[in-house]
C-alpha cells in the first residue's frame, strides 16, 4: 500500500490565499508570485490518480492527472503568475486573496476526477470570483451581486444534474457523459452557463468590467475556460455545441461592435472566443478537440494580455470609454505595443499564438465536410479582427488625440505584459514544442503557403472594411440591451405586481397547511410505511423536487428583494 | 499639444498607400502558392479577400440594425 502521495496543485494556491490573508504586506509579493510557480511544479509532478477519499457511497478523486488536466493546469498556473505580477501593486488585500483562491479552485476543477469534487471547487470559484469583483469597491457591488446570483443559479442547476446523475447511476466519475447518460442535459446547462453561453451570457459583460484594473485580468482566465475544460471532458462531439458556439461567436462580435467601453468590448470578445472553442468541442474530432484545448490555452494568455493593456490605460487615466480615449500611443509605448501583440494574437495573425490554434477548429470542420460551419467560422474570424483586433487598439491608442499623455504603468505591470507578449509570439513562431503536449492525438501543420496567404487576405481585407466603415463605427455613449434586462428591469417591475398577491396567497396556504398538518402527517406516515414513497430511489426524486422548489423560491425572493 | 508626425495628413496618405500595396500583395501572392479549397466555392481567386471584406460589412450592418432597437444611453441602469 505504498501509493505515492500526489499533492493536488490546487492546494498550493488555496494555501497561498490563506497565507496572503494573514502575512504582513511586505511578504505578499513572494506569495503572490511563488504560489503559482509551486502550483505549476505540482501540475507537472502529478500523474495518474491520487488523493482519493470516500464520501457517502462515492469515491472522490482530488487528483486525476492526464495530458488534458495538465494542459489546462499549466496555463492556469501561468495565468495566475502573470496576473499576480500585474497586480503586485494592487492595494486591495481582498482582491489578492480572492484571486489566488479563485485560481486555486479552478485548478481544483481541472484536476478533479469526479463530479462532486468538481462541483465543490466550482462553487468556491463562484464565491472567490465574486469577491474579486466586490474588492473593486462600492461601484461594483450591485453588478457583483447580480454575478453571484446568476452563478449560484448555475451552480444549483449543475448540482441538480450531478445529484440526479449520481442517484441514477451510482457513479460520479467526471468522464464522457454519453447521449444516454441521465441528467446530462441539466449538467450541460449548468456548465454552459459558466461558459458564457446564451441565454444568460450577460453576466459576463455586466460584471467583469466592474472589477479593478487588475481584477478583470484574473476573471478573464478561469471561469469560462474551466467550463470549456468540463465540456471537453464530458461532452465532446455533442452536435448542439456547434450551434451554441457559433451563436456566441457572432453575439460577441455584434455586441462588441456596438460597445463603447474598452473593457466591455474585451468582455464580449471573451464570449466570442469561447464560442470558437465550444464549436470545436461540438465538432468533436481529435483535431477539433485539440483546436479547442489549444485555443483555450492561447486565449487565456492573449486575453489576459489585452486586459492588462486595457487595465494599464484604466489605471493611468481612470477612463475606459473609447469616446474619452485616443492618441495614447504617444506616451504609453509599451502598453500600446503589448496591446497590439494581444490584438494580433486574438485575430490569429500568422506568427502569433491564435494562428496556430484557432485554425485547427476550422480545418476540422472542413475535414468533416461541414461547409456551413466552416463558412461561419471564417466569417467569425474576420469579425474578430474587426471587433477586437483593430477596434480595441485603434480607439484606445490612436483615432483622435484625446490630449491625454499618461506614462506607461509601473514596472511589474510592464513586466507582466512583456512576459505574455513573448509567450504569445513564441507559441506562434515555434508551435512545435507547444504541439508536443497537445492532449489529443491529431497532428497539425499550421504554416502552409495556402493557410498563411488565406488568413492574411481574410484579416487585412477585414481591416480595409474597418477603415472604410469608420463613420458607421464611431463611438457613442451608449450600452446595448442584453438578457440582463430581464432581471434588471422586467423582473423587478413585474415583481412589484406579482409578489404581493403571491405573498398573501402564500400566507393563506401556510395557515391551511398548519391546520391540516396533524392529519397530513398521519397520512404521510401510513403512505411511507406501505406506499410508493418508501422505495429507495425516491430520495433522489424528492431531492430533485426540493432543490427545484428552493431554486424557484430563490428567484422569487430575489425579485421581491430588488423590486 | 504637439502633433505626432505619424498623424500628419501627408503621412496618413502614405500609410494608406502602403496598406493598399500590402492588400494587393496578399492577393497576388495567391498565384505563387498551392490552394487547398476547404469548401469548393472558396477556390475562386481572391476568395478570402472579398469574403473577409463582405463578412465585415455584413456584421457592421447587422450591428447597426440591432443597435437601432437595443441601444440605450449608458446611464440607462443608473450609475
Amino acid at each position: 500500500m505504498a501509493a505515492e502521495l500526489i499533492l493536488p496543485p490546487a492546494f498550493a494556491l488555496l494555501l497561498g490565499a490563506l497565507l496572503l490573508a494573514v502575512v504582513p504586506g511586505r511578504l505578499r509579493p513572494a506569495i503572490v508570485l511563488g504560489a503559482p510557480l509551486i502550483a505549476l511544479a505540482l501540475v507537472w509532478r502529478a500523474d495518474g490518480i491520487g488523493g482519493t477519499a470516500a464520501y457517502l457511497d462515492l469515491t472522490l478523486v482530488l487528483v486525476r492527472a492526464d495530458p488534458l488536466s495538465r494542459w489546462f493546469g499549466t496555463v492556469f498556473a501561468i495565468a495566475a503568475f502573470a496576473a499576480g505580477l500585474f497586480a503586485l501593486h494592487q492595494k486591495s488585500k481582498l482582491e489578492l486573496v480572492a484571486s489566488q483562491a479563485y485560481a486555486g479552485a479552478a485548478l481544483g476543477v481541472v484536476f478533479a476526477g469526479d463530479l462532486v469534487s468538481a462541483l465543490v471547487f466550482w462553487e468556491v470559484m463562484a464565491i472567490a470570483s465574486t469577491l474579486v469583483i466586490w474588492s473593486a469597491g462600492t461601484a461594483a457591488r450591485a453588478a457583483g451581486l447580480r454575478y453571484l446570483l446568476v452563478h449560484l443559479l448555475g451552480g444549483t442547476v449543475l448540482m441538480i444534474g450531478i445529484a440526479g446523475h449520481v442517484a441514477a447511476t451510482g457513479q460520479a466519475a467526471l468522464d464522457v457523459l454519453g447521449p444516454d447518460a441521465p441528467f446530462r442535459w441539466i449538467i450541460l446547462a449548468g456548465v454552459l452557463l459558466n461558459a458564457g453561453a446564451p441565454p444568460l451570457s450577460a453576466w459576463l459583460p455586466d460584471a467583469y468590467p466592474r472589477a479593478s484594473y487588475s481584477g478583470m485580468v484574473v476573471l478573464s482566465a478561469f471561469t469560462t475556460k474551466t467550463a470549456v475544460y468540463v465540456l471537453l471532458r464530458a461532452f465532446p462531439g455533442e452536435p448542439l455545441l456547434i450551434w451554441v458556439g457559433l451563436f456566441m461567436v457572432f453575439y460577441g462580435i455584434v455586441y462588441a461592435i456596438l460597445e463603447n467601453d474598452m473593457r466591455r468590448i474585451l468582455a464580449y470578445s471573451i464570449v466570442n472566443q469561447v464560442g470558437f472553442m465550444i464549436a470545436g468541442i461540438g465538432i468533436g474530432t481529435e483535431l477539433a478537440l485539440n483546436g479547442a484545448a489549444s485555443h483555450a490555452f492561447a486565449h487565456i494568455l492573449y486575453k489576459a494580455l489585452l486586459l492588462m493593456s486595457a487595465g494599464s490605460v484604466l489605471a493611468m487615466t481612470g477612463r475606459s470609454k473609447c469616446s474619452e480615449l485616443g492618441g495614447l500611443f504617444q506616451s504609453m509605448p509599451v502598453t500600446t505595443v503589448c496591446g497590439i501583440v494581444g490584438a494580433l494574437s486574438i485575430s490569429a495573425f500568422p506568427l502569433t499564438s491564435g494562428f496556430v490554434t484557432k485554425s485547427m477548429i476550422s480545418d476540422a470542420a472542413a475535414t468533416q465536410g461541414m461547409v456551413l460551419v466552416w463558412t461561419l467560422l471564417a466569417a467569425g474570424s474576420a469579425g474578430v479582427f474587426l471587433h477586437a483586433g483593430i477596434k480595441f487598439p485603434w480607439f484606445v491608442f490612436f483615432q483622435k488625440d484625446s490630449g491625454l499623455r499618461p506614462p506607461d504603468p509601473p514596472a511589474p505591470m510592464r513586466a507582466a505584459m512583456i512576459l505574455l507578449s513573448v509567450l504569445c509570439i513564441a507559441i506562434g513562431v515555434a508551435p512545435g514544442l507547444f504541439y508536443t503536449f497537445l492532449p489529443y492525438g491529431a497532428a497539425y501543420v499550421p504554416y502552409t503557403g495556402d493557410h498563411v496567404v488565406s488568413q492574411l487576405q481574410l484579416l487585412l481585407f477585414s481591416g480595409l472594411a474597418f477603415f472604410l466603415l469608420l463613420g458607421m463605427l464611431r463611438r457613442t455613449e451608449t450600452i446595448t440591451l442584453d438578457t440582463d434586462w430581464l432581471y434588471r428591469r422586467l423582473g423587478p417591475a413585474l415583481s412589484g405586481r406579482i409578489v404581493p398577491p403571491v405573498a398573501s396567497a402564500w400566507r393563506q396556504a401556510e395557515t391551511a397547511i398548519a391546520a391540516a398538518s396533524s392529519r397530513g402527517l398521519q397520512l404521510l406516515e401510513t403512505a411511507y410505511r406501505s406506499g410508493p414513497l418508501s422505495r429507495p430511489q425516491a430520495s433522489g426524486t424528492v431531492a430533485l423536487i426540493a432543490i427545484t422548489a428552493l431554486t424557484a423560491y430563490l428567484i422569487i425572493g430575489y425579485m421581491a428583494a430588488t423590486g | 499639444m504637439t502633433q505626432h508626425r505619424i498623424v500628419r495628413p501627408e503621412n496618413i496618405r502614405r500609410l494608406w498607400a502602403a496598406f493598399i500595396a500590402v492588400l494587393a500583395l496578399t492577393v497576388v501572392a495567391e498565384l505563387a502558392i498551392e490552394r487547398h479549397p476547404a469548401a469548393g466555392f472558396d477556390s475562386l481567386f481572391g476568395f478570402n479577400a472579398w469574403f473577409g471584406f463582405g463578412a465585415c460589412v455584413l456584421l457592421v450592418l447587422a450591428a447597426r440594425l440591432l443597435g437601432l432597437i437595443l441601444k440605450r444611453p449608458d446611464d440607462f441602469y443608473g450609475r
